[in-house]
């Protein structure tokens, strides 16, 4: 099942530039979502706007190359390990589902446009990295989902109770799972049955309503978050601070606090 | 003035749903980032400014010592133990502060009423309060203001 290239045996029966199409068309689904949520919301224009305005206040001018500093810092530190998230198990479980689904979507992406033609061998990485991918979404995802989203852990509502802000995690995760019980049931071989078919089309629809949903859902998170802790490590860089006062210079007596807990005092 | 959240900054994380005294802090069942649903009932206490972590939560401040166009922010340090406040008036004015933290850990001063004696009839009737007099470091009685020196037309 992980070296198999579930496209490769799906393009047997189904002519590849459909499946390529599919791809396309599913990649133009989030850039017209995430444009019309841009539109709809103007979060964008708020965002530029509030950067402008906090400028203003800066201490500090900063150059290129502190700027690229700045930048390559949030990438390195607040973008690829969600340090926003702090230490414990939701940057764990996020981590997971973020770089599993990075995977899932680029061995997809390839395995589709690379090794669906008839004559092509797909090399055992791409499939390993596709099943790897899903399984590990599906780890950081159903971890995040049932124990540690914030509605059970800090509001008590019960893990089955569902909102419009699962539709992005919801969708992602029946993407991975009925992806991974789809390749499973085409590597039992089950000629004439119907058994994979049904997880396909379960596939396929998950996909047009993660693709599709960009709009109602949290998808364009995604794209938004990076650019808003760029925003915030520079606006610290600068002396702005979004009017935050600066890093205490603390007295020894002040001595450690309080500890934070995890927030289910409910 | 009520709380509001910066939505880029907020994670969702549930810290200020967790010590809102009102209750009036929750999370958005849309994005999943956290809300005040009842703007009208917040009384400013700031216990939510302080505990978010990424610091998302905003709120106007008293007009009476920030007039209008003003900025309040607080960042709390529980490592170093400070709290530091920074106003910024609408004249560009800025005054910074740092104060130690004084919360004490979640359950650690708090009496474990369950397990206490159950009070009887008597007690509940006073006007005592739980652990009074000891409570307030006072041996014996608690001093009282006998109603006969009230002011004559004053109501009480």
């Amino acid at each position: 099942m992980m070296t198999n290239n579930p496209f490769a045996v799906l393009a047997e029966s189904v002519p590849s530039i459909f499946i390529q199409a599919f791809v396309i068309i599913m990649v133009s689904l989030v850039i017209i979502g995430t444009l019309v949520d841009i539109i709809h919301k103007k979060n964008v224009k708020y965002f530029f706007d509030n950067a402008k305005k906090a400028k203003l206040s800066a201490t500090r001018e900063l150059g290129t190359g502190e700027r690229i500093s700045v930048i390559a810092k949030t990438v390195v530190h607040d973008i690829a390990t969600t340090a926003e998230l702090g230490a414990g198990k939701r940057r764990v479980a996020h981590v997971l589902g973020m770089y599993g689904t990075i995977l899932f979507w680029i061995a997809s992406v390839v395995m589709i446009f690379c090794y669906t033609a008839g004559d092509t061998n797909t090399p055992t990485v791409w499939p390993m990295l596709w099943h790897i991918g899903a399984i590990t979404t599906c780890i950081g995802g159903y971890w995040f989902w049932l124990f540690l989203r914030v509605d059970v852990l800090a509001e008590a509502y019960p893990w089955y109770r569902i909102i419009k802000a699962d539709l992005f995690v919801l969708a992602l995760l029946a993407c991975a799972t009925f992806g991974l019980a789809w390749s499973f049931t085409q590597s039992l071989n089950l000629e004439n049955r119907w058994d994979d078919r049904v997880f396909l089309t379960l596939y396929i629809v998950s996909n047009l309503v993660l693709f599709g949903g960009v709009y109602w859902s949290k998808f364009a998170h995604m794209f938004y978050k990076p650019g808003a802790a760029i925003q915030k490590n520079l606006a610290e860089a600068d002396g702005s601070r979004d009017n935050l006062p600066p890093l205490a210079d603390a007295p020894k007596q002040f001595g450690l606090g309080i500890k934070r807990e995890q927030p289910k005092h409910y | 003035m009520s709380t509001f959240v910066y939505m880029t900054r907020c994670d969702g994380c549930g810290h200020c749903v967790d010590i809102c005294p009102s209750d009036i802090m929750h999370i958005d069942e849309n994005i999943r980032r956290a809300v005040n649903i009842e703007p009208n009932f917040c009384w400013e206490c700031y216990s939510c400014v302080k505990a978010c972590p990424n610091h998302a939560i905003d709120v106007r401040g008293y007009a009476d010592f920030a007039p209008m166009g003003h900025s309040v922010r607080v960042r709390r340090e529980e490592e170093k133990g400070t709290i530091s406040w920074k106003i910024k008036f609408r004249n560009g004015t800025t005054k910074d502060f740092v104060s130690p933290i004084t919360t004490k850990p979640w359950g650690k001063f708090i009496p474990k009423l369950a397990d206490g004696d159950k009070p009887n009839q008597d007690e509940i009737n006073s006007q005592r309060l739980y652990t009074e007099p000891e409570g307030l470091n006072i041996n014996g009685e608690l001093p009282a203001v006998p109603k006969d020196s009230f002011k004559k037309g004053v109501y009480y």
